[in-house]
């Protein structure tokens, strides 16, 4: 059986894009951001995952309003990334791993959960950057999965749903009959809200309490609307929705490896989190 | 100010909901296309003929020429959209923050470091 040996959350802001793109890593303003980073690559070094299941949230560039999976996963061998919009560099495509793609969908629709499939795919910032975090070169040195969960387009999934997609996934990937090592990855939030007179919304409290909760509580989250974690975290912070599907992806019991949290990056308070099942 | 209902039950929010997506559908479709450089350069040349390719109504055309991002809110936009739109004219989260908040840019970013705490 393939083996997940824990997960990275982080923040995704595009803006993290135009930092790398003009080397800003050690700027005062991005640097307590991006020192978040070494150890998280420490930590890679160690595990050496083979396999990256990475849930996030598109942002109009795969997936327009026509047509709103509310949960998709990618089935491609390769994954490219395109202009969003705003003329960043893009990055080159990533490995996909068709088979583990087709072994998830078939376990998580026989568990009911009816995923949009794709066998074509582009994956936009909320992908490429976590990525770009975790490996800076920019070679990726894993095969990945991309899992989509709609944030964009109310109604949402439910936290508690998606913690449940996590778990399912958890027990697909234990059933896949291989000996790859995984790492799930969750991306988005913290708390943050663009659009609005509540424009600049933060929770600290919320975020912290949040967190705190990855690591000893890992369904508390689930007992909060769509609408009540959008009032708490604000209208793109309920991206938090992809860390409830990578923790539910984790054992009951974790042991946290490492996190950070600083506000703001751009209008964001980010988040990042490592965490391990605590028996290996 | 924006009052709150039972659907939108968030002051200062409109949560992007089927209502908001049909009513921005144009509207954000037309913002869709923004992720294409060409077509970027084409509502730059020819704003009025690009917006009426697109199809939106008249609240929508005036808040695209106006760059008012609470009445393209209110028209049915979608940040995630919208923030294609701002991206031609070099526009920052900060500053789309600013001016939906009424705030100098200085202001908003103060605000955001006082969430610090």
């Amino acid at each position: 059986m393939a083996k997940i040996v824990g997960s990275i959350t982080t923040s995704h802001v595009p803006a993290i894009g135009g930092a790398i793109a003009k080397g800003l890593q050690q700027d005062p303003y991005w640097k307590p951001f991006f020192d978040g980073f070494p150890h998280v690559r420490e930590w890679l070094a160690k595990v050496k995952p083979d396999i990256v299941v990475l849930v996030y949230n598109d942002h109009g560039l795969n997936f327009f309003l026509d047509k709103m999976p509310t949960f998709a996963i990618g089935a491609a061998e390769s994954y490219g990334n395109a202009d969003e919009g705003w003329g960043l560099p893009t990055v080159k495509p990533f490995r996909g791993h068709s088979e583990l793609s087709w072994h998830l969908i078939e376990h998580l629709v026989a568990e009911e959960f009816d995923l949009t499939t794709c066998q074509e795919m582009v994956v936009d910032h909320a992908f490429t950057l976590p990525m770009a975090l975790c490996w800076p070169d920019q070679q990726w040195p894993v095969r990945v999965v991309p899992v989509v969960v709609n944030t964009v387009q109310a109604p949402l999934p439910s936290a508690a749903r998606c913690y449940k997609l996590g778990q399912a996934i958890a027990r697909a990937v234990a059933s896949w009959p291989g000996h790859e090592r995984v790492v799930v990855m969750g991306t988005g939030g913290l708390s943050h809200q663009l659009d609005g007179e509540r424009a600049g919304f933060i929770n600290k409290d919320f975020d912290l309490k949040f967190m705190d909760s990855m690591v000893n509580d890992p369904a508390w989250a689930t007992k909060y609307s769509t609408n009540e974690l959008v009032e708490l975290s604000g209208t793109q912070g309920v991206e938090l929705l992809n860390w409830m599907v990578a923790r539910g992806a984790l054992p009951q019991q974790v042991r946290k490896e490492h996190s950070n949290y600083h506000i703001p990056i751009s209008n964001t308070a980010s988040g990042l989190m490592v965490l391990e099942p605590a028996v290996n | 100010m924006s009052t709150t209902t039972a659907r939108q039950p968030v002051p200062g929010t409109t949560i992007f909901d089927g209502e908001q997506a049909r009513k921005g559908y144009a509207l954000n479709k037309m913002c869709y296309s923004f992720n294409d450089a060409a077509n970027r350069e084409a509502f730059v040349a020819d704003e009025d003929g690009y917006c009426a390719k697109y199809g939106l109504n008249a609240r929508q055309r005036e808040a695209i020429r106006n760059r008012n991002v609470l009445d393209l809110i209110a028209a049915g936009g979608n940040a995630y959209y919208l923030a294609k739109f701002a991206g031609i004219f070099k526009l920052d989260m900060q500053d789309i923050g600013a001016q939906q908040t009424g705030l100098t840019k200085d202001q908003f970013k103060a605000k955001l470091l006082a969430a610090r705490g």
